[in-house]
């Protein structure tokens, strides 16, 4: 038994106590929950296990922090209608919205921020941290935190072309099968089930082993497995839309089919369709990663992170956490995204429900 | 019953012509390379008589649609030609292997479907409550998660720092079930993460649509205690979506095997498909994804059919 412990746990079951006496019911379960977890840690992996609870505790507390501050931050900011729904955001969406903010930044001014290049060669390989390198180096010696920074341009930027391409090629395909119909919006539909009827990370296997790795290819390949997800979402909405009375309107008009998938039907399927755009950059975001951590998306030495974590993989046998930082950063991007597109979606299912 | 049996009967009809047309994507997409198999493989150098010679013993000189159909006879019998680099039979190398990773994919549900399905009733009837929330929350970053992070972390932690398990899950036929349930524990943990989430907010989903439904209301209304609501009333209703689900992510774990495999050095058809991809080995390549997408689309039929069988009004379509 030494302070620390006595510390700790004097420390969780106090402020327990403390929720429990002034009635914050939610604040209670959760210290609550956290003491009989430490508890159990305590026993299991005595004082060790019990530093690694307590950082836990610090990083979340943290992150609820700066998510809480930058979403203020939004709401003075902000013009007064997109304010008043900032406000009521939950700190999830305020902490995605902060992710999501601090890699645009890393990586439009990746070169600026970047101490060295990212194919620049500056120590031995598997060098550990110094004051110059603040992750120390790779598998040849390049600094691990500029390819980092670099990797946030690079392997974000990929997976956004990628993502705008199949929302383009998709949206626009399942608008027009909506509007159209007939012949033509069954045989895309077809088309469309017979994609999506093989697995996305072998499709992208057989096409890539084709047709070659490089970027373009790589690009084209991703547009064309997830275009079909957003043409059935596109063509759903749309099909719903295009029953109105003001499409009849408008068709009555002399309107033609061009125009009212750009003024009538877009405007009023946009709110799924932008959800959908962020959980399909997800999807699009993991898959860019898996392959390049088969050796099979962006090639060397364009600095990536799916491919950082496989060229670095034989440290993690020497217990070092290098590797996962750049797959971390991956995990980072995927679930900000994903808290910002469950908020948006349960703003929209809220709004139509009243 | 003669229903049901019209009906499952046309799903399978519509499964097996979805696989005639992947098996056509898969051998058409060979055909789309920049020249043929045999300048792909000896590349840009290679002489006339070179090609020509390799044209002819890969049987290249014929019409692609007879050589399709001979490539469809003989993989329904289970012969995918030769390997281009080794040039052992493709199927020989892939019976095994299949083994593997089904055994892995087998071992990953058995954890995981229980576990899911019991979580997943949990939070939908602790709906909204803090513990929903970090359940939400932790489910999300679970699934947000590449599989080669997870899989990784655990290395780190339950093998390297700790030394529980062991990192690197090499197994052959000659091990007991034990040690191989030891070796494969880590990549099957991996996916147990990965696959319980999804299925947890999936179930939760399904059930909290249930609990809205109007007859467990009336049961609630009459008095019914809340234990029998859930076993009685709405459990009955839910297996026709709690079985789509679990038949849905038994499909994701059979491809997302993949990333898995290679992480942990699994000896599985994964693996094998990385590798063949990397040399540009075709056969394998093809015979690697008609398994991966029959695989696939038989799961997702068995989804279909059991959510049939247990779901009477969609024994009467409208």
């Amino acid at each position: 038994m030494n302070y620390f412990i006595i510390g700790f746990y004097a420390l969780v079951i106090g402020a327990s106590s403390m929720a429990a006496f002034y009635q914050k019911r939610t604040l209670f379960l959760l210290l609550f929950s956290l003491t009989l977890v430490s508890f159990i840690m305590g026993i299991v992996g005595g004082e060790a296990m019990l530093w690694s609870v307590t950082i836990l505790a610090g990083l979340i507390a943290f992150s609820a922090g700066v998510s809480f501050s930058f979403r203020e931050f939004l709401v003075i900011l902000l013009p007064a209608d997109l304010a008043k729904a900032m406000r009521t955001a939950p700190l999830t969406a305020g902490f995605g919205l902060f992710v999501i903010f601090t890699y645009t930044i890393s990586g439009v001014f990746a070169p600026i921020i970047a101490p060295y290049g990212e194919a620049e060669v500056i120590s031995s390989a598997f060098a550990p941290a110094d004051e110059n390198m603040l992750l120390g180096a790779d598998q040849l010696g390049r600094d691990m935190f500029s390819r980092i920074i670099y990797g946030a341009r690079n392997t974000v930027g990929l997976a956004l072309l990628a993502t705008i391409l199949a929302f383009a090629m998709g949206a626009t395909a399942g608008l027009y099968a909506a509007t159209v119909g007939g012949k033509l919006d069954q045989l895309l539909s077809r088309i469309v089930d017979v994609i999506m009827s093989i697995p996305s990370l072998i499709f992208a296997l057989l096409l890539l082993s084709i047709f070659g790795t490089n970027t373009f290819t790589l690009i084209i390949v991703i547009a064309i497995i997830y275009a079909p997800r957003v043409f059935r979402l596109a063509r759903s909405v749309g099909g719903n839309v295009v029953v109105m009375d003001y499409i009849e309107a408008a068709k009555l008009r002399g309107e033609g089919n061009w125009y009212l998938i750009r003024k009538e039907i877009l405007p009023n399927s946009a709110a799924p369709l932008i959800a959908e755009f962020g959980l399909e950059f997800c999807f699009v975001f993991l898959l860019v990663a898996g392959l390049s951590f088969l050796g099979l998306g962006i090639q060397p030495p364009t600095a990536d992170w799916g491919s950082m974590v496989r060229e670095n993989a034989t440290l993690i046998s020497f217990g070092e956490i290098t590797p996962l930082i750049p797959a971390g950063a991956i995990a980072l991007l995927t679930v900000a995204v994903n808290f910002v597109v469950d908020w948006m979606l349960f703003m929209s299912s809220g709004l139509k429900e009243q | 019953m003669g229903d049901i049996l019209s009906i499952i009967l046309k799903r399978l009809g519509l499964g097996l012509v979805t696989l005639l047309v992947i098996s056509i994507i898969i051998f058409g997409a060979v055909e789309l390379l920049p020249g043929d198999i045999a300048q792909a493989v000896l590349g840009q150098g290679a002489t006339e008589e070179n090609l020509a010679a390799m044209r002819e013993q890969l049987g290249l000189n014929r019409a692609a649609p007879i050589r399709y159909f001979e490539w469809l006879g003989n993989a329904v019998t289970g012969d995918f030609g030769r390997s281009l680099v080794s040039q052992q039979p493709v199927s020989e190398a892939i019976t095994t292997r299949f083994a593997n990773t089904l055994f892995l994919a087998l071992y990953a549900a058995i954890i995981a479907v229980p576990v899911a399905i019991f979580l997943g009733v949990l939070v939908a009837l602790y709906r909204n409550t803090v513990f929903d929330r970090v359940a939400n929350v932790i489910t999300l970053t679970s699934i947000s998660s590449p599989e080669f992070f997870l899989g990784y972390i655990l290395i780190l932690f339950l093998a390297v720092k700790t030394g529980y398990f062991p990192a690197i899950a090499k197994i052959d036929d000659d091990m007991s079930l034990i040690d191989k349930l030891d070796r494969t524990f880590l990549p099957a943990l991996t996916m147990v993460l990965v696959v319980v989430a999804h299925m947890m907010r999936m179930t939760r989903a399904s059930i909290i649509n249930l609990l809205a439904s109007p007859y467990v209301e009336m049961a609630r209304l009459k008095g019914v205690p809340a234990w029998k609501v859930i076993v009685k009333h709405t459990l009955p209703n839910a297996w026709a979506p709690v079985i789509n689900v679990v038949a849905l992510n038994l499909a994701y774990l059979v491809t997302g095997v993949v990333l898995v495999e290679v992480v942990f050095v699994y000896p599985g058809i994964g693996q094998l498909l990385v590798d063949a991809v990397t040399k540009r080995d075709f056969p394998v390549v093809q015979a690697c994804c008609l398994i991966f997408a029959a695989t696939f689309i038989l799961l997702n039929l068995a989804a279909d059919v059991g959510s049939i069988l247990t779901n009477p009004r969609l024994r009467h379509p409208k």
